[in-house]
């Protein structure tokens, strides 16, 4: 191998710009991708457990039907396929405001939603049912019981699964370079192209995500400790069967 | 105008043949890849797992370092140090198929070696102290006791982490290896119908996966003690 390293190529030129850049737009992507996983994720939880059935039908087919199929190929649906379909209007306005990323939101969101949902009911599921059966018996109705009784402490619950599920989109989300979203992987491979660094270029890439990872990682551990159910066996040992 | 029907009936020999199972004129196929990745990334993940759990430090710093590293960074940056990076070291060009093969198994071998750990750690204790008892070396104990009943309780997870892998070997396609996403997608820039032709392989993808997860779901009721 006869291959120079210049780590220079990495502060010179526009390449801090680039991947600084990359770094804000996965950031973005992973947030807003985040909230509405977590939105679907928590409607389809909860409705998986009900006991009306068509409700129930409705939510395992999406979670059964999303989580299924690779992420690429939805990332690919939802820019190649859907804005077609979609009206005039509709279609205009996202052209004109970054359709890719829209599209990788979407496709980021509506998946990792499938898998936030199979976290989200069995954190539900290893509560007692007579927590449910005791709040109803008090007055509360299915709603309210669900709002404030079951789902705090089933959020308190799936903090280490949903941790790792929340790392795991945040890995994702390099997918979206696929359809030509410019975020870190994407400015990785920019970096390489025009400086032909190869090495120092996804080194920078590869360390970014790593301190990201281990960052919320341990973040995340301190939230686990601070938000620890008292008299339960710790949540934490029951993260892999 | 061709009906959607028509056109995936048409390509369907290309996209089932050429994409999913690897035969045709194209390097490819998703089963082609999934296949060797889930056999190779086990026999690793076997490795890693055990290496986490052994009593020499020198053996179990690397293997932890191994997991924490791959299970921090995306899949996509491991495929591009194999395709960018192991040319430059190697000086000559490698075919795809063995780039996607060796990101695929080094990666998941990370995540099953976790699963491994997990499942060898669910054996009882008494299990390994009875079989030295009756005179097992070590490495025995782990290949006749521990080993055998550790993979019963590993299976669950174990098909779940395959499905992962199944899934995973789509992103083959973006170094161009022709699977069946690949397929999908040069099929696409030919007949232009995305609605037609991503929802059908998400079928494809669907029927495997769905049906490798009620076969999961189906062991771990019969093995789970009633």
């Amino acid at each position: 191998m006869n291959y120079t390293f210049k780590w220079s190529v990495l502060w010179t030129g526009e390449s801090g710009q680039w991947l600084l850049s990359g770094l804000i737009v996965t950031l973005e992507l992973s947030a807003l991708a985040w909230l509405l996983a977590v939105a679907l994720g928590i409607v389809s939880g909860a409705l998986r457990t009900v006991k009306f059935r068509p409700l129930r039908a409705l939510a395992t087919f999406y979670v059964e039907f999303f989580r299924n199929v690779p992420l690429l190929v939805w990332m690919f649906f939802w820019y190649f396929a859907v804005p077609p379909i979609l009206p005039g209007m509709i279609r205009e306005w996202m052209l004109g405001h970054g359709l890719e990323f829209w599209a990788g939101v979407l496709a980021l969101g509506v998946y990792s939603g499938a898998r936030f949902s199979e976290v989200l009911r069995s954190g539900i599921q290893s509560i007692p049912k007579t927590q449910m059966e005791a709040a109803v018996a008090s007055g509360l109705t299915t709603f309210q019981a669900y709002r404030y009784v079951i789902l705090p402490v089933a959020l308190r619950i799936i903090i280490p699964p949903g941790t790792s599920e929340s790392l795991n989109l945040l890995k994702n989300s390099s997918l979206a370079l696929t359809i030509s979203v410019a975020e870190l992987t994407f400015q990785t491979r920019q970096i390489e192209t025009y400086t032909a660094k190869a090495i120092e270029a996804l080194t920078a890439g590869t360390i970014i995500y790593l301190a990201l990872c281990v960052g919320i990682a341990s973040l995340m551990s301190w939230v686990e400790r601070r938000t620890a159910i008292p008299g339960l066996i710790t949540a934490g040992s029951r993260r892999r069967r | 105008m061709t009906s959607d029907f028509e056109i995936i009936w048409r390509n369907l020999p290309f996209l089932m043949i050429q994409g999913f199972l690897g035969f045709g004129t194209f390097v490819g196929g998703t089963l082609r890849l999934a296949i060797p990745a889930i056999i190779l990334g086990f026999l690793l993940g076997i490795f890693i797992g055990l290496g986490r759990l052994a009593p020499q430090r020198w053996i179990r710093f690397p293997a932890t370092l191994y997991v924490e590293f791959f299970r921090g960074v995306p899949l996509v940056m491991v495929i591009f140090w194999m395709w960018i990076v192991v040319p430059i070291v190697l000086k000559r060009a490698i075919p795809e198929f063995w780039v996607a093969l060796t990101a695929f198994v080094i990666f998941e071998a990370a995540y099953l070696g976790e699963i491994v750990r997990a499942g060898v750690q669910s054996v009882a204790r008494g299990q390994v102290e009875a079989a030295t008892a009756v005179g097992l070396t070590s490495t025995q104990t782990m290949r006749h006791v521990v080993l055998p009943q550790a993979l019963k309780n590993m299976i669950p997870s174990l098909v779940t982490q395959f499905i992962v892998l199944f899934k995973d070997t789509s992103l083959a396609s973006i170094i161009g290896f022709m699977d069946l996403t690949k397929a999908a997608q040069v099929v696409n820039n030919r007949e232009v119908r995305p609605f037609a032709l991503y929802l059908f392989i998400a079928v494809v993808y669907w029927i495997c996966t769905y049906s490798m997860s009620r076969y999961a779901r189906h062991v771990e009721r019969r093995l789970s003690p009633a």
